[in-house]
């Protein structure tokens, strides 16, 4: 078994309100060093082990996980402890 | 995993494990008695949820049999899911409230979502589909970014869950009081349409039938809420923080779906929610009230973690599930309609001749106990009750009045003040349109929903004030009634029924328990003279704090027929020229008011005087004259009194006009409560057909095309001459800019 | 007319469709499950608003792999009319039939009310019954309803005339102020207003009857020329 770490964010550029509004009540609470905020999504897919497991990863992040227009992703692939 | 080893029935007893349940010497020793033995660590679980304040009432049982429950318009009465009421051509509203207020307080968001997601499944058990939800809520006022972030939370949270679900969120009411601060109060509301001849009971009947379990998994979420509900909040409240149970409103709308079509099968026998107590109580109640048993094998239950205890899937309250009570041989037909919605069907147990709760689990009897005794034989108590010195007091002071009143700016004050001030913040974030039945929206005294294929509609309302009720319970709770049925008559609507959330602090101290014993006794008797009986509702006892208890607080939700919705009729001022009426008199009564809370930060002295004769006759010819068609617009006066009236007449009428007022009484008297009185606007062609309707009016100004309030005194002097923008701003910005105040 | 109401697990709003074609343009309305293989029989698609699989993911993304979209990608290649609304444009969107993104609404709360809305363009099969440029009541109700597009989408939905409703005032963040869009061919509108919300007086407004007069005009119509 592995486990695939997904990371979808907001594309550079595209406005991400959820990130302000965090990045706004950090400010609020005194923490001025913080510069930007981005909120995103982690999905955590555990899968079977096989041959063309990366390409088949990227298949799932554009096909459904994340949507290209507003959206960019990556992962990384860690081995699964074994429940 | 590693298995947590639960105590021996031996060490429960030495060890006096139950109290860590909230079961107290005697009611342990009472099970022992009905057991004839010791109860093993599952069994006395069961004993603690059904026997806890939430599903037992054991404190006030007593009490709350003294509300009116009958009437020619009621078809189902308290104890089953929800109650019901007879609107014509063969239709019933279901409806019900219940409170969520120590889930709330907790974590905020879910705590909210999940009573909406509760009050839902209660009323389509009964078979109706849910056309609208309202809601009830109260915190502290704005000042502070825990109490911000609680009142923030808890709209996002309805919002949330009944957006997905689809039910429209038409109405509802917010108020604000320091006594809110650390022990909020969300209370929700459904009503549902159906049929009656579908209506369903909850019973389990027929040895040999067969239970099933449809919905989501069960895990270890919200163990012990109920007993959760019957406590006090503490700092350790937070740390409880897992009991609190997550919504999934995705599921919920497909177990809702699944069960509407479920209902319209004959093999079905009996429905119930799995609500607080979760599989126990929907279990225990279902047999008890058919005069059966049941014997559920866990193994069955579907689990969603791993190595589940008989006593953990017992008391888990997972949400979005449901137990129904199927004709044997007929399960494919339940289990083909939820595949459909892609939701477990699962064959959990078969209803018994012997009238026990028996669960096995591994092979074993983990669980053996008469389901009577769950449902029926809490021990009932009538706790000690003792007039609180506060009330005395307040009883012999001279009535408070304000001093030294600034008409003008008071008015924009009181406008601003969360309590009164508009609450679009809230309800713009309600989808109150879904279903498409939404003829007077959120906003209104009483929200009105047409009936698709007839000319009715029904009327709904939530309302209580608590100030009144904490100054006097007996005559806070004759208010409280009169002022839900006035939000209905305005709107056009008759009054058929009520449902009450009883929401006060500890009934062990004598002094709440004198509160909740006066304020029913209010409440039973403005029932019976507005022939508004309660067909159900819910108590949440134990709302207080190290600080304090909250002021006592039922609140009302209230049905209305509205014949014709033709009749429906709303506060905003419709033309240039209409009539402005005052119907009732308006004396110095300022206790427990707006203004006196503004003005002092506190409120004291005597509530304003009620005559439930007084009100329903003007009930009666309010009505009369809305359905002669000769009222333009109608409302109540409430908190903030006639100037607060008038304003809302102009802000949320057409655009573009104003009033003029002459006033010939002390200014201060524009804010005073006073009740049993309306604002009403009639056409001046319409004014002799009106006035012999309503004799008794005082004419007071006209409706103008100018935006803008003036009001006079007789002499010709301004008392306030304000735009309809200034009062905008004050009355619409209040709640958006507390909001989003950082201090 | 024959229309489809399409139902996801999560629809909410596929009986409002149902009654405002029923009631207020005669159609002979029927649901097609998302399980469906085909929409073929069908005169007119529409997809209607809700919480298809509780917008988990993201609006509308699990809905468009559900079977009966192959169906519907097809019809609408083809030239069949289809409209979604709310969650229905989300899943055009998503499905690849409309350009462009949804994103929650900028102050990422969920907003209900009755809004204005100008009508673009008026050469549409949706729209030939309003006036362009008028101004119409319709509500909305939707927490991601931020229309995104980059700017070169932007310039060619301009340019080929494919903006259909814009809002009067800034409801949500949407990029133009765009409340609708049609595909280019013009048979494929999405909006996030919901005109199945307005086709009454007692409501609050019927400005959105035209939209559905206007499509089953279109239908009459092109009968008389196919028979």
């Amino acid at each position: 078994m592995k486990k695939v770490h997904v990371y979808v964010t907001l594309k550079e550029g595209v406005l991400d309100p959820q990130g302000s509004a965090v990045a706004r009540s950090l400010h609020a609470l005194g923490y001025d060093e913080v510069q930007e905020v981005s909120v995103g999504k982690w999905i955590v897919v555990e899968v079977e082990e096989g041959p063309n497991l990366e390409a088949r990863v990227t298949e799932m992040c554009e096909k459904l996980l994340c949507n290209p227009v507003i959206e960019d992703y990556s992962f990384s692939v860690e081995e699964a402890v074994s429940s | 995993m590693s298995l947590q080893l639960e105590p021996s029935a031996q060490q429960i007893k030495e060890e006096k494990v139950y109290q860590e349940m909230g079961l107290i010497d005697g009611e342990f020793a009472y099970i022992e008695k009905i057991l004839g033995r010791l109860p093993n660590y599952t069994e006395l679980g069961l004993f603690s949820v059904m026997w806890s304040e939430h599903c037992s009432y054991k404190h006030s049982k007593n009490v709350l049999k003294k509300f009116p429950t009958k009437s020619e318009a009621v078809l189902q009465g308290p104890g089953e899911g929800a109650g019901a009421v007879d609107i014509g051509d063969g239709q019933a509203a279901v409806f019900k409230i219940e409170s969520h207020n120590h889930p709330s307080a907790v974590e905020p968001y879910q705590g909210a979502a999940t009573g909406v997601g509760g009050i839902l499944r209660d009323v389509f058990s009964m078979g109706a589909r849910p056309i609208a939800l309202l809601n009830s809520l109260r915190f502290g006022e704005l000042d502070t970014p825990r109490v911000r972030y609680l009142f923030e939370e808890v709209v996002a949270g309805i919002a949330g869950y009944g957006n997905c679900v689809g039910v429209p969120t038409v109405g509802g009411e917010v108020q604000f009081d320091p006594c809110y601060k650390e022990n909020p109060l969300v209370n929700a509301m459904c009503v549902g349409l159906i049929d009656q001849k579908d209506l369903q009971k909850g019973v389990a009947q027929g040895a040999g039938n067969t239970v099933m379990y449809i919905g989501a998994s069960t895990g270890r979420d919200g163990i012990h809420g109920a007993t959760f509900a019957s406590e006090e909040l503490t700092e350790e409240s937070e740390s409880k923080r897992p009991s609190v149970q997550v919504g999934d409103p995705f599921t919920e709308k497909r177990v809702l779906e699944a069960c509407l079509e479920i209902i319209q099968s004959d093999a079905l026998i009996g429905i119930q929610d799995m609500g607080a107590a979760g599989l126990t109580s929907s279990s225990a109640e279902m047999a008890s009230k058919a005069g059966y048993g049941i014997e559920m094998n866990l193994d069955h239950v579907p689990q969603r973690e791993h190595a589940m205890t008989p006593y953990e899937m017992m008391l888990s309250e997972s949400q979005e599930r449901m137990l129904i009570v199927v004709e044997k041989g007929r399960e494919d037909e339940m289990k083909a309609i939820c595949e459909h919605w892609e939701l477990h069907a699962v064959e959990v147990g078969v209803v018994t001749e012997k009238q026990h709760l028996t669960l096995r689990h591994n092979g074993e009897t983990v669980a053996d106990i008469p389901v009577d005794a769950l449902a029926e034989d809490a021990p009932e108590y009538n706790p000690p009750s003792a007039v609180p010195a506060y009330y005395k007091e307040f009883q012999a002071q001279t009535p408070w009045a304000p001093a030294d009143v600034k008409p003008e700016e008071t008015l924009v004050d009181l406008l601003a003040r969360p309590t009164i001030a508009s609450k679009e913040w809230v309800y713009d974030q309600y989808d109150y349109m879904v279903q498409t039945n939404t003829a007077v929206a959120p906003g209104a005294g009483a929200a009105i929903l047409r009936i698709k294929d007839t000319d009715k509609g029904i009327a709904l309302t939530t309302d209580g004030n608590s100030r009144y009720i904490y100054l006097d319970p007996e005559r806070g709770g004759q208010i409280a009634v009169a002022e839900a049925a006035r939000n209905i008559v305005a709107s056009g609507g008759r009054p058929l029924g009520i449902t009450d959330c009883l929401n006060y602090g500890s009934p062990e101290k004598p002094e709440i328990f004198w509160q909740i014993e006066k304020s029913i006794d209010g409440m039973s008797a403005a029932c019976a003279k507005l022939n508004a009986p309660v067909v159900g509702g819910n108590v949440s006892l134990y709302n207080e704090t190290p600080n304090g208890s909250i002021y006592p607080t039922p609140v009302i939700g209230m049905v209305g027929l509205v014949e014709n919705i033709e009749h429906r009729t709303t506060s905003g001022f419709k033309a240039d020229g209409d009539i402005i009426y005052v119907l009732g008199e308006t004396k110095a009564e300022f206790g427990g008011s707006e203004l006196q809370q503004m003005q002092e930060g506190s409120i004291f002295g005597p509530a304003p005087a009620i005559d439930l004769d007084v009100e329903a006759k003007r009930q009666e010819n309010v009505l009369a004259a809305i359905q002669a068609g000769v009222v333009a617009s109608a409302q109540d006066i409430a908190e903030g009194g006639l100037a607060v009236a008038v304003s809302e007449g102009i802000m949320g009428g057409t655009e573009g006009l104003g009033a003029e007022i002459s006033f010939d009484e002390d200014a201060s008297l524009l804010f005073s409560e006073s009740q049993s009185r309306y604002v009403l606007t009639v056409p001046a062609e319409k004014r002799d057909q009106f006035e012999q309707l309503l004799p008794d009016v005082f004419e007071i100004g006209r409706v103008t095309s100018t935006e803008n309030l003036h009001i006079t005194t007789p002499a010709g002097d301004t008392l306030v001459n304000i735009s309809r923008e200034q009062l905008e701003q004050s009355w619409k910005g209040a709640i958006p800019c507390m909001v989003k105040s950082k201090a | 007319m024959k229309a489809a109401v399409l139902v996801f697990p999560g629809s909410n709003c596929d009986h409002d469709m149902y009654y405002a074609l029923e009631k207020g343009i005669g159609a002979d309305v029927e649901f097609v499950r998302h399980t469906e293989k085909s929409v073929a029989e069908y005169d007119a698609i529409f997809i209607p608003g809700g919480f298809s699989y509780g917008d988990y993911l993201r609006s509308g993304a699990i809905a468009r792999f559900a079977p009966v979209m192959e169906s519907v990608v097809e019809e609408a290649e083809k030239g069949k009319p289809v409209l979604g609304v709310c969650n229905g444009f989300q899943v055009l969107l998503e499905a690849g039939l409309l350009p462009g993104a949804m994103k929650r609404n900028k102050d990422l709360k969920f907003i209900c009310r009755q809004v204005e809305l100008r009508v673009e363009e008026n050469s549409s099969l949706f729209t030939q019954d309003y006036q362009a440029g008028e101004t119409i009541k319709v509500p909305v109700a939707h927490g991601d309803g931020n229309y995104y597009c980059d700017d070169e989408t932007l310039a060619s939905l301009k340019e080929n005339g494919q903006i259909v409703f814009t809002y009067e005032d800034d409801v949500n963040g949407s990029r133009a102020g765009i409340a609708g869009i049609r595909n280019q061919a013009g048979n494929v509108l999405g909006m996030m207003p919901h005109p199945e919300r307005a086709v009454e007086e007692l409501l609050g407004s019927k400005d959105g009857l035209a939209l559905f007069e206007s499509m089953y005009k279109h239908w009459r119509e092109s009968r008389v020329v196919t028979t």
